[in-house]
């Protein structure tokens, strides 16, 4: 059987869509054939890959409109009927083809307040940990970088504001160190202020993107909006507690 | 306070440090290159919460035909003034403006409604069907300007949590609604006696529903444990905490199911009131 695609070629300056066809077998996926079509068809065809299995979050692309990881997207789950569409992620600049240029979210890691341990809980310098303390940071590390969350966010590919709003991908980074059980670090001020979760308004997109069903919207984002309300925006909370702000731990 | 009232005025124009990025295309309105059909969700989420509002504020503005027998519609409970016999306080009060329209359901429903209003899933679904912002993902917007909820007027949403407390206050309410609606007047003698109708089993429903979207609400799960980074630390709170997610997990159809399910407890005491129902006993 054969699929036609649509494939978006070209560069930061200007760009078209071109029409590839190649034969699919059962088992295929996405990034098959595209390789396909790199090999037969299109040798300068650009195309960032490296597991072929989920992992390394370097096949971002877009198929048929949804961001989606082309190594974990089946041929057989796509209609055939109608060319395929694939298109580099738009939230970051194009490089060539389908790479585009996804270092401005390295910088903006670089920003998040790293993990402070509280000292050391044994003469050994090791500390203790609870499973049901780390059960729910352990959600967000299954995170792989693929930046497809970040690619979804319309507050970052409709509105541009990378320059205001750190986007799903570090909320969830944030919420690993901000709920550690052993991490000291209050990240809430910046959260709120130039991080800009207030810009965030639970569309979900991002959880529905997410290749390794992460919960970021409800387990991540929104906890962390809490603990925003809890230090800013809760008088009540404050009389409740005697203090303005939370206390980690 | 000065905190508070500072946060929300000044919060939008602080901003972060700069990162420097290259000008990207802005999608167009309605412009997406998926081919399914994506505008589906959204219009249902539009014409569900539509109908509800709709039927709501119609039924909210009637004041008549809100209860039957022991029973009383969740939309006027509590009855805080009225004449029905549910009523805390007796008729309308005195010093009501004699030119705005009197109605029980007037005086609260704005607490249950303020819940919803504010409610995290609800926010996701109606800005996407009424705003369009965005209207589905990875669909182009019909704005360029984008405040999220950072600014007025959106920024109130943090009060989300204060309509929590009066929603479980009205679930305790509607529980002993319940209880009320166990205990049927036997018209001859006047002695009431135990029952079960119709009404009695959609009023447990109701809050049963009720129930399980407000105790999955998220600002309750972080209220009860998810504010701890060590839950291990307090035991009770650890096991509240799974609770909560627990029910937090299917907070969206919760939601939709006690939506529905409200609207149809006003509907089924109005219908029985006005004799167009009969509500059939089954014990």
């Amino acid at each position: 059987m054969n699929a036609t695609f649509k494939i978006w070629r070209g560069d930061a300056n200007n760009g078209a869509f071109r029409e590839y066809t190649t034969e699919i077998s059962e088992g295929m996926v996405v990034l098959d054939a595209v390789h396909d079509i790199q090999r037969t068809q299109a040798t300068d065809l650009a195309c960032r890959w490296n597991c072929k299995a989920g992992k390394c979050g370097s096949c971002s692309a877009e198929v048929n409109g949804m961001p989606k990881l082309m190594c974990m997207t089946r041929m057989s789950d796509l209609p055939l009927d109608r060319p395929i569409t694939i298109e580099p992620i738009k939230a970051f600049p194009v490089l060539k083809d389908l790479i585009t240029d996804v270092s401005w979210n390295f910088q903006v890691k670089k920003k998040i307040k790293p993990f402070k341990p509280r000292p050391p809980d044994a003469p050994d310098g090791t500390w203790r940990m609870q499973q049901e303390d780390i059960d729910r940071v352990q959600e967000f590390r299954k995170c792989i970088e693929c930046f497809l969350c970040q690619d979804v966010c319309h507050v970052l590919r409709d509105h541009q504001m990378h320059d205001r709003f750190i986007g799903p991908r570090f909320l969830i980074y944030a919420a690993a160190l901000e709920m550690h059980p052993l991490d000291t670090e209050d990240r809430v001020e910046e959260l709120r202020e130039a991080h800009g979760i207030g810009y965030c308004n639970i569309t979900k997109c991002c959880t529905k993107v997410c290749p390794e069903e992460i919960q970021i919207t409800d387990n991540g984002i929104i906890p962390l909006k809490e603990r925003v309300v809890d230090d800013y925006y809760d008088p009540l909370g404050w009389i409740w507690r005697g203090r303005k702000k939370r206390v980690k731990g | 306070m000065f905190r508070l009232l500072a946060s929300i005025l000044s919060c939008h124009y602080q901003h972060a440090v700069s990162y420097t990025t290259t000008e990207l295309p802005r999608p167009s309105f309605g412009q997406t290159m998926r081919p399914d059909i994506w505008w589906r969700q959204p219009l249902l989420v539009f014409l569900g919460l539509s109908t509800f509002i709709v039927y709501s504020t119609w039924a909210a503005f009637q004041g008549t035909h809100y209860f039957f027998g022991n029973y009383i519609s969740p939309f006027y409970s509590p009855e805080i003034f009225g004449n029905s016999p549910h009523s805390w306080f007796g008729p309308k009060p005195g010093w009501w403006p004699g030119w705005l329209l009197f109605s029980p359901a007037l005086l609260i429903l704005w607490a249950p409604g303020g819940f919803r209003l504010t409610c995290y899933y609800y926010r996701g679904a109606y800005y996407k069907a009424f705003w369009a912002d965005p209207p589905a993902c990875t669909v182009g917007e019909p704005r360029k300007t984008y405040l999220g909820e950072r600014s007025f007027p959106l920024i109130m949403q943090n009060v989300h949590r204060y309509f929590l407390y009066l929603a479980v206050v009205f679930i305790v309410i509607l529980s002993i609604d319940v209880w009320k609606a166990l205990w049927f007047s036997n018209p001859a003698t006047g002695r009431e006696s135990f029952g079960i109708g119709i009404g009695t089993i959609v009023l447990a429903i109701n809050v049963v529903l009720l129930g399980g979207y407000t105790f999955g609400c998220h600002s309750l799960r972080h209220l009860i444990g998810g504010f701890r980074d060590q839950l291990s630390r307090a035991p009770t709170c650890y096991q509240a905490y799974r609770c909560v997610s627990c029910l937090n997990s299917r907070h969206m159809l919760w939601a939709w199911l006690s939506l529905f399910w409200v609207g149809f407890s006003d509907l089924y005491i109005r219908l029985c009131s006005m004799g167009i129902w009969h509500d059939w006993r089954i014990i």
